[in-house]
């Protein structure tokens, strides 16, 4: 049984179509993560999964439960972690944990939560006064209070410094470990590459595409480049000897485009043939971000959405 | 509904309720600065005999001394002679006094030859006290003129005590700021909290939880019953103690005490949640508050505002709770108090039922 199925699922705020139709399904103990620009519906998608929200159209099964009618039920399996979460001013994170401890009626090694999420140190701190990372880290705690089944974290690592990011990653691949599912959105392309197993590409409502990261480059790429400095002289040689692809930006830095491997040593005999000076030899591939500016025609920004 | 999780929610906003500081600055100390304060401004006011000046222009001879004499013997006014050669009217103005009475010249020759002869009293309209001495001199007038007629009194008044007459401002001060504290308390920490939690997700945090509205909002009910109760005894303990407030103590109060906090938690939250946002909330909370601050007996009784405040009074939800307590704590009036209570137990349910309708721990 897979965790998530969502099939044909559309969602409107008035004129605006946030969500357009989706369709995906997640597996048991995948990381799964929706990546989109600001607007692309990606929290709408979220919420109608953790039944926050209802769907106008389409059929959902999370965990085999339907969100909105079973709510109640699923949310006792399943961890979030909000955007931008926010809490009470003055309980200290110990007492937040032993708080959802005692709503959800279980018992918990509040140490260990603590511990998982790098927080032992802010332990008796209250909320209000801790920095935004560590209250991140109080809402990722929160959300394994329950040992849930699936996590559904939206941009946790929106703000931090990049040493808490990693810190967070780490926590996430340790999630994984322990077997659980875990959703995940983000404005960063490098965690989604690092992290997730799979990936949805979110555009306007749609899903433009999905697949493990490497599927998607493969798909999306241009392929592979060779990088080489040198001056007009060289390009208009590689031109003349070779049927290669050569782009030049007029500041020195040549880019041949390798079709197949054995591009790579014509490229390289030729120069050498020249006789002509080179430097800074390196190859290029295209990143998921690459991909992702090619697919939805801008770069991911770094700012709260508001729907 | 859970108690586990009820005391959950229970035990970590009233840690933060006291943490925060100011939620119990505004729930009990500042109801006992606001007693210490109108109590210690009110409690002296009726104390002493009020002062009249006296200018007696008719030389000092036996008639109009015996007037004197007889303005004099009522407690209740404490006469200052002005020499004669003084000009009255600027030295009543001068004492920053309205009140004063002139015997005329002629008074004992005018009394004893039969001529109409005027006593002049001067007072500020707008004056209890001058209404006072202005029915104290016609009384005395009243005596002098069936004397020269050589009457005898036929009708005579018998005066009689009863209880009602003693009640004194603090009476009515201590229930008054009890109801001050059972309103706002509530109000102001509801309106905001529910406005602020609906910005920034944390109703929504919490509907992820097995926690529900109904035992959440019990939680803020109960919190407030506990702070009134005992706000309530801080406010008895300093009425009877500084000011010796006369006021009875019985099993009759309770309901007062619980359905207070309930009517306006649910109020609070009611208006927290319509309101679209954070600023206009508190707006909303005050346009909501500040009317029944003043106008319900808080500070001073319904009964000496004019008739048509009292009016106004009458639809404030809190009229009905300081009105039920003044009824049992005071006047020992249960019947009336019975109905106060009958009135806000419909208010709390209309109330209750539309901020449960309107308060969403999860959006559409």
């Amino acid at each position: 049984m897979s965790t998530i199925e969502v099939s044909s699922v559309k969602k409107a705020y008035g004129d605006l179509q946030a969500v357009d139709g989706i369709s995906f399904t997640v597996n048991e103990g995948e990381v799964f993560s929706v990546l989109g620009p600001n607007g692309a519906g990606k929290t709408t998608t979220i919420e109608i999964l953790e039944g926050l929200r209802e769907r106008d159209s389409g059929d959902v099964k999370v965990l085999g439960f339907d969100p909105w009618k079973n709510g109640y039920e699923l949310h006792k399996k399943i961890g979030v972690m909000p955007q931008g979460f926010r809490f009470f001013e003055y309980p200290t994170p110990r007492e937040a944990i032993k708080y959802y401890a005692d709503l959800f009626g279980v018992k918990v090694d509040v140490d260990g939560i603590l511990r998982k999420v790098i927080l032992e140190d802010s332990a008796n701190t209250y909320f209000t006064k801790l920095s935004g990372g560590q209250k991140q880290k109080v809402g990722l705690a929160l959300s394994l209070v329950n040992d849930p089944e699936l996590v559904f974290l939206d941009e946790p690592t929106t703000g931090l410094d990049p040493q808490a990011r990693r810190a967070v990653w780490d926590i996430i691949r340790n999630l994984k470990k322990e077997g659980r599912c875990v959703l995940l959105t983000t404005h960063y392309l490098e965690e989604a590459e690092e992290l997730a197993d799979r990936v949805a590409i979110m555009n306007k409502g749609k899903i433009i595409t999905l697949g493990t990261p490497q599927e998607i480059i493969a798909k999306y790429s241009s392929g592979e480049r060779l990088l080489v400095r040198g001056n007009q002289t060289l390009v208009d040689y590689l031109r003349e000897n070779t049927k290669l692809e050569v782009r030049f930006d007029g500041n020195g830095l040549i880019t041949i485009l390798v079709q197949q491997k054995h591009d790579v040593l014509i490229a390289l005999a030729s120069i050498e043939q020249s006789g002509l000076e080179w430097t800074d030899l390196r190859t290029q591939r295209d990143s998921l971000e690459d991909i992702f500016v090619r697919l939805v025609g801008e770069p991911i920004e770094e700012r709260a959405e508001v729907a | 509904m859970n108690f586990k999780r009820l005391a959950a929610d229970l035990s970590i906003f009233g840690r933060g309720y006291i943490r925060s500081r100011i939620g119990v600055f505004f729930a009990l100390i500042f109801p006992v600065i606001l007693i210490l304060l109108f109590g210690a401004i009110f409690s002296g006011g009726n104390s002493g005999p009020i002062t009249v000046y006296i200018q007696n222009q008719d030389g000092s001879n036996q008639i109009s001394n015996a007037f004197i004499t007889a303005l004099n013997s009522t407690s209740t006014i404490r006469l200052i002679p002005v020499d004669s050669s003084q000009n009255f009217s600027q030295y009543l103005l001068s004492h920053s006094s309205s009140d004063g009475v002139v015997i005329p010249g002629e008074f004992s020759s005018d009394f004893v030859s039969g001529r109409t002869v005027n006593v002049t009293v001067y007072g500020n309209p707008a004056s209890t006290s001058s209404a006072i001495v202005s029915g104290i001199t016609r009384g005395v007038v009243s005596a002098f003129n069936l004397k020269r007629a050589g009457g005898s009194p036929i009708v005579g008044v018998h005066q009689l005590s009863i209880k009602s007459q003693s009640y004194k401002y603090v009476d009515f001060l201590v229930p008054g700021l009890i109801g001050f504290s059972i309103l706002t308390s509530p109000m102001f920490a509801l309106v905001n909290i529910s406005s602020q939690y609906k910005r920034d997700n944390i109703f929504k945090q919490l509907s992820l939880t097995p926690l529900t509205k109904t035992e959440w909002l019990a939680a803020k009910v109960l919190w407030y019953v506990v702070l009134t109760g005992i706000s309530f005894l801080l406010m008895v303990l300093v009425g009877v103690f500084a000011f010796g407030a006369q006021i009875t103590l019985s099993l009759g109060i309770t309901p007062f005490l619980i359905i207070g906090p309930l009517l306006f938690v649910s109020l609070g939250m009611l208006v927290g949640t319509v309101s679209k946002s954070v600023e206009s909330a508190a707006v909303v909370g005050n346009l909501v508050t500040f009317p029944m601050m003043f106008l319900s007996g808080t500070f001073f009784p319904v009964s000496t505002m004019p008739t048509y405040l009292q009016t106004i009074a009458h639809v404030l939800p809190l009229f009905y709770v300081i009105d039920g307590l003044n009824n049992v704590m005071i006047y020992g009036n249960y019947g009336q108090a019975l109905l106060d209570l009958a009135v806000l137990l419909v208010l709390s349910v209309v109330v209750f039922s539309m901020a449960a309708r309107f308060f969403k721990w999860r959006e559409d």
